[in-house]
């Protein structure tokens, strides 16, 4: 069973008032989510990624197709028993405090009073907002905000955690305490389906990922499956390399491109055939010293760029009608 | 159930930490006041002056009360997306929509209650420092029970105009809610007149409208005996009955369109 699925998942919104015409925001999605795993959710902005999330979570109904959570449909009650969800941007009523919000929400799971303060007294310290528990929620800073929405999601232990712009508003510091929350949700089983536009995160976090625009699904897979991610070349990094032994690193080999790094370094960029072993041997044998090797890979952000600008052109209002 | 409850004590606990609400009460209590003093300057008259305006004070601020808060209830959380995390727990939209509305009845009955002990506390202090000759005179006694009748329709109708207000608030802004809320229950003074258009209007189609619109506007008309109570009229257990279960109809249609239209929204 899969955590999460959808089949053609299609929404329309109207446009205009006096002479309405219907716009494409999801067209067409279908994608499954298998149960432990980060799924990385990219896409430019008004790719679709949140009204996907949305028609997830029944904020918004499908204009035709079908989605399912743990294997029952979305706008079943029993379903939202088992799933957290962080808002984009999230905002929480300002006259209540962290605490008090965690206790109103944990009451509508149906939640004890013992039960509700042990979680929200355990999750508020998990997300490092402890010490302002007692604080209206009007005087928190946006990734105060950001850390409380991320306790309120947690709240019931969900088995799936939908998150729109997880790291949104946090500091360096926060994004990595974050990151770290998720790879510990992940090590306990919960599926973490996750929308952003920072790449890296999705490169440091994801099993997979699913890259949207203009409303439709352009690729999906294993970040290492995906053969743009396959290595092109590699990139050799040396100290103490002279001119000559560089003169006699080309005649044993290709070399795409030669950069001086300053303080005796240099880097070479390699193809992928021939292996860079005897080039690496003839340098060494010249008295130069081994850095680093490392496979060129596109980089998520490359690959994004390009697959954004293929994406197919046709206006959404056209798609529509 | 449980579910409403916890929606609506959410929306009192915001009511009570409200600034404005406080502030209503407050003006409510202080125009009380006021009453008795303007009663000091009208000899004989002064207890009837009091009752006046001590229940429409409690009329005008509870309406005032329910409208302004009514059209925000549902309009704020759309419009600042609380409503995204709400709704994504295990919530029916029709108990987040039930549990906001009992959360403002909540808040009103306390506003009433609150209104009445003071309006009653002034007309304790006004019997207490007249001559008994002259309160011999008045027409009803400074304490007459019998006013409570007219608070408890006029918490009915409190209650209906919340619901009209939560209705509009589901679908519309905050801006055209009141206006639309405000105008229905103007108009809804004024319902026992259409009913007898047929003596002033010439027209049977006009005739026919006056009619219809009588029997679609809420009669709020109906819940005002305040004239009744102040001379120490009583307000018979039938029309009590039968006004409130019209109050407790209407308001059960009026909530039942707002849950289907919450039901069926997008939130985009």
């Amino acid at each position: 069973m899969d955590a999460i699925s959808t089949n053609g998942l299609t929404k329309h919104y109207t446009l205009g008032f006096w002479r309405p015409r219907p716009y494409v925001a999801l067209d067409s999605l279908t994608l499954q989510v298998g149960q432990g795993e980060v799924f990385g959710f990219l896409g430019p902005n008004g790719a679709g990624k949140t009204t996907t999330l949305k028609l997830l979570l029944q904020l918004t109904f499908p204009t035709s197709g079908h989605a399912e959570i743990l294997g029952r449909p979305v706008g079943d009650l029993s379903v939202r028993r088992r799933i957290g969800y962080l808002p984009e941007q999230p905002y929480f009523y300002d006259y209540l405090t962290a605490e008090e919000l965690l206790d109103y929400f944990g009451g509508l799971f149906g939640l004890g009073a013992t039960e509700r303060k042990k979680r929200a007294d355990a999750l508020l310290e998990e997300v490092g907002i402890g010490g302002e528990r007692r604080m209206p929620l009007g005087k928190f800073s946006k990734g105060m905000l950001q850390r409380v929405g991320i306790a309120q999601a947690l709240l019931n232990e969900p088995e799936v955690l939908f998150f729109d712009e997880p790291m949104s508003g946090l500091d360096p510091l926060g994004r990595r305490e974050i990151r770290q929350l998720i790879l510990r949700l992940r090590d306990r089983g919960c599926t973490v389906f996750f929308s952003s536009h920072v790449l890296s995160d999705a490169e440091a976090l994801c099993n997979r990922v699913a890259i949207m625009a203009r409303g439709r699904l352009v690729t999906s897979g294993a970040l290492s499956e995906l053969q743009h991610f396959q290595a092109r070349g590699w990139e050799l990094i040396m100290a103490g390399v002279s001119e000559s032994a560089l003169e006699r690193a080309r005649t044993v080999g290709d070399v795409v491109k030669v950069t001086r790094l300053g303080q005796d370094r240099v880097s070479l960029e390699l193809p992928l055939a021939p292996s860079p072993d005897r080039m690496l041997a003839e340098l060494c044998a010249h008295g130069a010293q081994l850095i680093s090797l490392t496979p060129v890979r596109e980089s998520l952000e490359e690959f994004f760029v390009r697959e954004v600008a293929a994406a197919p052109g046709a206006s959404r209002l056209d798609r529509a009608s | 159930m449980r579910v409403i409850g916890r929606v609506a004590i959410n929306v009192f606990r915001e009511s009570v930490r409200d600034k404005v609400l406080y502030n209503l009460v407050v003006f409510a209590v202080l125009l009380i006041a006021t009453s008795y003093l303007i009663g000091q300057l009208t000899a004989g008259q002064d207890i009837k002056v009091i009752k006046d305006l001590g229940l429409a004070a409690i009329s005008i601020f509870g309406v005032a009360i329910a409208v302004f808060i009514g059209i925000g209830l549902v309009w704020k959380e759309v419009d600042k997306r609380s409503i995204y995390s709400i709704l994504a727990k295990p919530v029916r939209r029709s108990e987040f929509v039930l549990g906001k509305y009992c959360g403002l009845v909540l808040t009103l009955f306390v506003n009433v209650v609150v209104m009445t002990l003071a309006f009653y506390a002034v007309l304790a202090y006004m019997n207490w420092k007249t001559d008994p000759m002259i309160r011999a005179a008045w027409p009803a006694p400074a304490l007459d029970i019998r006013m409570l009748s007219a608070i408890a329709l006029i918490f009915v109708e409190l209650a209906l105009v919340t619901g009209i207000a939560l209705f509009f608030s589901t679908f519309s802004s905050p801006f055209l809610s009141a206006m639309l809320t405000l105008g229905l229950w103007v108009s809804g003074q004024f319902s026992g007149d259409l009913r007898n258009f047929d003596q002033v209007l010439q027209s049977p189609v006009a005739v026919w409208m006056a009619k219809g619109l009588y029997y679609i506007l809420p009669a709020f008309s109906a819940f005002d005996v305040k004239a009744q109570v102040v001379y120490g009229l009583p307000v018979g257990a039938r029309y009590m009955a039968l006004t409130s279960a019209y109050g407790v109809a209407y308001l059960a249609l009026t909530l039942l369109a707002a849950v289907m239209v919450f039901s069926r929204r997008d939130f985009k």
